[in-house]
C-alpha cells in the first residue's frame, strides 16, 4: 500500500470529531424524523400517524405562506446581497479607493452585531416616529411615511431590507479577498484588449469568483431559510396579518407553545431536505473544476 | 436486498412501540386529612423551584420570602431557579416530564400550560392541601377556579385545584388627571360619559386613546373592553374559558368590535399603533400623550413612578343592571409537581408564600395582592387599583384573559384583532376567526 492511499486507519483519525457530529447533530435529527411521524403534543405518549403532519403542512396554508416569505426572504437575505457585494467589491478594487480597509471593516460590521441587537434598532428606525419617517418628512414625503412594521404590504420587506443590511457585508468582504488574489497580469492583460469595466467583470472577475460566489450563496441561503431572530423581534407573532411568519417561527410556535411537536419537527425536517438541495444545487454549478 | 427489507420493516416496527411520550399513572388527589403541616418535623428537606419572579418588586417579594421561610424552617433547603416568563414557559414541558423534576413550578393557567399539564398528570392536585390549610377562605370563586381543571385538562374552571396565586391582574383605564382636568371634565361614571370623553379630548385635539400594537397584546384590550359593555358575563366566561358551545357570533360581539372599528375610523387612537411598540406606547403615555390608556395593573409601578399623583385607574364602566364585568386574573399560579418526593414540604411553601404576611410583603414591593387588600395601606394610583381589584375579584363577571380558551387563542385573538383593526378581516370574518378556532378545539386534536 502506498504512502497517502486510503486506509482503514483514516477512520480511527475522524471518529472523535465524527462521534461529536453524531451525537450533537446526526442522531436528534434521526430523532426529529422519528417524532415527526407523530400526533404528539409533547407530554401525553404521541400516536403514530405515517406521514400524516407532511400531508398536513400541505394543506395548511399557514406554512405554505411561511416558506412563501422565504422565497421572498431569499431574495433579500442571497439574491441581493450577493448581486451588490459583486458590485461593491468590483468598485472599490477598480478605483483602488484609499481606506479600503477601513470600508472592509465598515461593511462588515453588521455581521459581527447580534441580530437581536439589529432587530432592536431596525425596529426603531422603522417605528411610525423612526428615523426613516423623520427623514421621509423632511424631504416633504410625508404621504410615504407610516408604520412600515405594521402594514401587512410593507412589514416582510422591511424585514428584508435589514437582511440585505446584513448580509451584503459579508459577500463584499468575500469577493474582496476573492479579487485580490486574482493575478494583475489578467487585468493588464484585459485591458490591453481594450476591454471596458463591464467585459472586465464579466470575463475576468465573475469567472475567478466563482468559489467565492458559490460560498457566499450558502451561507446567505442557509440565513434566509432559519431565520427567526430577526422576524421574531421586529414583527412578533407572525406580524400584521400573519404576513412575516417563517417556518423556522411556525417550529418555535408549534414545539413551544401550541404543542404540536410533532408537526414542528415536520417543517424542520422539511427545512433540512430544502437547505441540502439549495446548497447541493449551489454547490455543483458554482464549484466545478477549479484549479 | 430482500433482508434488509425485511431489516427494515422489523425495526420500524419495534420503533413504532415506543411512541413518545409517557403515560404515567394519574397523581393521587390526597386527602386534607393526610397532610403534614408540622414542616421542621420533615426532617432534612430540598425543594427546587422554578420560578418566574425576577423583575423588581416581583423579585425582591419572592427573596423576601424565601428568606423568612428559611429562617422558620432551617431544615427545608430551597433552590431557587429563576428564569424569565418566556424562558419558564419554554423549558417547563422538558423540565417536567424530566427524572428531576422540579418540585415546587409556577405554571400559567392557560390550556395550552395548565391544562396540558394537567391531562399529562403531571400536576399534583391540591385539594387536600387546600382543605387542610384553609386556602378557600382566601382565594374567592372567580380567582380560585382560574386555576382549575378536570382531569382531561380541557375546560378551564372546572375540577381541581392545580395551582394556588401571589398577585392579582386586572386590564383596566388609566388616564391622565392633569389632561381629564384641562379639558374641564371628570372620570367618565358610564358608557355614555365615556363616549362623551373620547368626543370631547379628539375635538380639543388632544389624542383620546394611547395604543402601541405592534406586538398585538394591546389591541385585544380594547376589543375586550367592548365586551365587557356589551356581553352577559356567563356568555363572557364561556367564551374566555373555552367552554363548548360558547359562540363568538353574538350580538354583544359584533357590537363590541363594531366600536373598536369605530375607535379607529374616528381617529382616536394613536396614529400608526400598528406598527409601534406596546411599551414604547406606555412610555408615550407617561410623557403625556394621550388621555386614556387601557392596559392591566402590572403596569401600575411603572406608572406611578414616572407620572406621580397625575395618573388614575378605573374599572369599566357598569353594565345597565350596575354589575362591572372586567378583565381580570392572577399572577402565573403556584403549583405542585407529581414527581415530587415532598409534597408536603412544598405545599407548605406554597401556603406560606400565599399568607396573609405574605400579602403584606407583596403589597410593600408595589404588587397588588391577590386577597387582604383591604387591609393594605396605600395611596393614589395603588389604592384605586386595590379597591378596584376589591370589587371585581369577588364580583363573578371577572373575566379571564381571552387567550386561555384554546391552544391557539392567543395567536388568534391578537392575530384577528389586529386585523380587523387593519381592514384585513371584515366584522364578520374576524368573528368566524374566532369561532373557527374554539370549534377546532374541541373537534380536532
Amino acid at each position: 500500500m502506498a504512502a497517502g492511499e486510503p486506509r482503514r486507519v483514516g477512520y480511527l483519525y475522524i471518529l472523535p470529531a465524527f462521534l461529536v457530529y453524531a451525537v450533537f447533530l446526526l442522531i436528534p435529527l434521526l430523532h426529529s424524523g422519528w417524532l415527526s411521524l407523530f400526533d404528539w403534543d409533547g407530554l401525553t405518549p404521541g400516536r403514530w400517524i405515517g406521514l400524516g403532519n407532511y400531508a398536513a403542512l400541505v394543506d395548511g396554508e399557514g406554512v405554505i405562506a411561511a416558506f412563501g416569505h422565504v422565497a421572498v426572504l431569499l431574495v433579500f437575505f442571497a439574491a441581493l446581497p450577493v448581486s451588490i457585494g459583486l458590485v461593491l467589491a468590483t468598485a472599490l478594487h477598480r478605483f483602488e479607493v484609499r481606506g479600503l480597509a477601513f470600508f472592509r471593516t465598515a461593511f462588515f460590521l453588521p455581521q459581527v452585531v447580534a441580530m437581536v441587537v439589529v432587530a432592536v434598532a431596525w425596529q426603531r428606525i422603522f417605528s411610525p416616529d423612526g428615523a426613516l419617517n423623520d427623514v421621509l418628512r423632511a424631504v416633504g414625503l410625508d404621504g410615504l411615511a407610516h408604520a412600515w412594521l405594521g402594514d401587512s404590504s410593507t412589514a416582510l420587506l422591511a424585514v428584508g431590507v435589514v437582511g440585505t443590511w446584513v448580509q451584503t457585508g459579508l459577500a463584499t468582504v468575500l469577493f474582496l479577498g476573492g479579487i485580490g488574489k486574482i493575478p494583475g497580469e489578467l487585468f493588464d492583460a484585459a485591458r490591453l484588449d481594450g476591454a471596458l469595466a463591464r467585459t472586465e467583470f464579466r470575463a475576468v472577475i465573475l469567472p475567478a469568483l466563482r468559489a467565492e460566489i458559490g460560498v457566499a450563496l450558502t451561507l446567505t441561503v442557509i440565513a434566509a431559510l432559519r431565520t427567526f431572530d430577526l422576524v421574531y423581534i421586529m414583527t412578533p407573532l407572525g406580524g400584521p396579518g400573519g404576513s412575516t411568519t417563517v417556518p423556522a417561527y411556525e417550529i418555535y410556535h408549534r414545539a413551544f407553545q401550541s404543542g404540536q411537536v410533532g408537526s414542528a419537527a415536520a417543517i424542520g425536517i422539511v427545512i433540512t431536505v430544502l437547505a441540502f438541495s439549495i446548497t447541493f444545487a449551489i454547490t455543483r454549478i458554482t464549484g466545478g473544476q477549479r484549479a | 436486498m430482500k433482508k434488509l427489507a425485511f431489516a427494515a420493516l422489523a425495526a420500524m416496527f419495534v420503533l413504532a412501540a415506543c411512541a413518545p411520550g409517557s403515560s404515567g399513572s394519574r397523581p393521587v388527589n390526597r386527602q386534607a386529612g393526610d397532610v403534614k403541616k408540622d414542616v421542621a418535623a420533615m426532617g432534612q428537606v430540598t425543594l427546587t423551584i422554578w420560578d418566574q419572579e425576577v423583575r423588581g418588586g416581583q423579585e425582591k417579594q419572592i427573596t423576601t420570602l424565601n428568606e423568612q421561610f428559611q429562617r422558620r424552617y432551617p431544615n427545608v433547603r430551597l433552590n431557587r431557579v429563576p428564569r424569565s416568563f418566556d424562558d419558564l414557559r419554554s423549558t417547563l414541558k422538558l423540565g417536567l416530564t424530566g427524572n428531576d423534576a422540579p418540585d415546587v413550578v409556577q405554571v400559567n393557567n392557560g390550556k395550552q400550560d395548565m391544562g396540558a399539564f394537567v391531562k399529562a398528570g403531571l400536576l399534583l392536585p391540591l385539594n387536600g392541601f387546600a382543605r387542610a390549610y384553609g386556602w378557600e377562605r382566601r382565594f374567592p370563586e372567580p380567582v380560585w377556579r382560574l386555576a382549575t381543571y378536570p382531569d382531561t385538562g380541557d375546560v378551564l374552571g372546572e375540577g381541581n385545584l392545580y395551582g394556588v396565586p401571589q398577585t392579582g391582574e386586572l386590564v383596566g383605564i388609566y388616564y391622565n388627571k392633569t389632561i381629564l382636568a384641562k379639558l374641564g371634565l371628570q372620570p367618565p361614571k358610564t358608557w355614555g360619559e365615556f363616549d362623551a370623553t373620547l368626543a370631547k379630548a379628539k375635538a380639543a385635539g388632544v389624542l383620546p386613546i394611547q395604543l402601541g400594537n405592534l406586538d398585538k397584546s394591546a389591541a385585544p384590550h380594547l376589543f375586550t373592553l367592548g365586551m365587557h359593555r356589551f356581553g352577559g358575563p356567563d356568555e363572557q366566561l364561556g367564551l374566555a374559558t373555552g367552554r363548548p358551545g360558547a359562540s363568538w357570533k353574538t350580538e354583544a360581539n359584533r357590537m363590541a368590535a363594531q366600536q373598536l372599528l369605530d375607535w379607529v375610523g374616528r381617529s382616536y387612537l394613536t396614529p400608526g399603533f400598528a406598527g409601534l411598540k406596546g411599551d414604547d406606547s406606555a412610555a408615550k403615555f407617561t410623557k403625556g400623550e394621550g388621555l386614556f390608556h387601557v392596559d392591566g395593573t402590572w403596569l401600575m409601578p411603572d406608572l406611578r413612578s414616572s407620572m406621580h399623583d397625575s395618573v388614575g385607574f378605573l374599572l369599566p364602566p357598569p353594565q345597565s343592571n350596575g354589575e362591572v364585568s372586567v378583565t381580570g386574573g392572577t399572577g402565573i399560579p403556584w403549583a405542585i409537581g407529581a414527581k415530587t418526593k415532598n409534597p408536603d414540604a412544598a405545599a407548605a411553601y406554597l401556603d406560606f408564600i400565599t399568607s396573609a404576611e405574605a400579602m403584606k410583603v407583596q403589597a410593600e414591593n408595589g404588587g397588588l395582592p391577590v386577597f387582604d387588600v383591604a387591609g393594605q395601606p396605600a395611596t393614589g394610583l395603588q389604592r384605586e387599583v386595590f379597591d378596584g381589584w376589591l370589587k371585581a375579584s369577588s364580583s363573578n363577571a371577572m373575566i379571564p384573559y381571552l387567550d386561555y380558551a384554546t391552544n391557539d387563542a392567543y395567536e388568534v385573538v391578537t392575530g384577528g384583532v389586529e386585523q380587523l383593526m387593519s381592514g384585513q378581516l371584515t366584522l364578520n370574518g374576524f368573528l368566524d376567526k374566532l369561532q373557527a378556532d374554539l370549534d377546532a378545539s374541541h373537534g380536532g386534536r
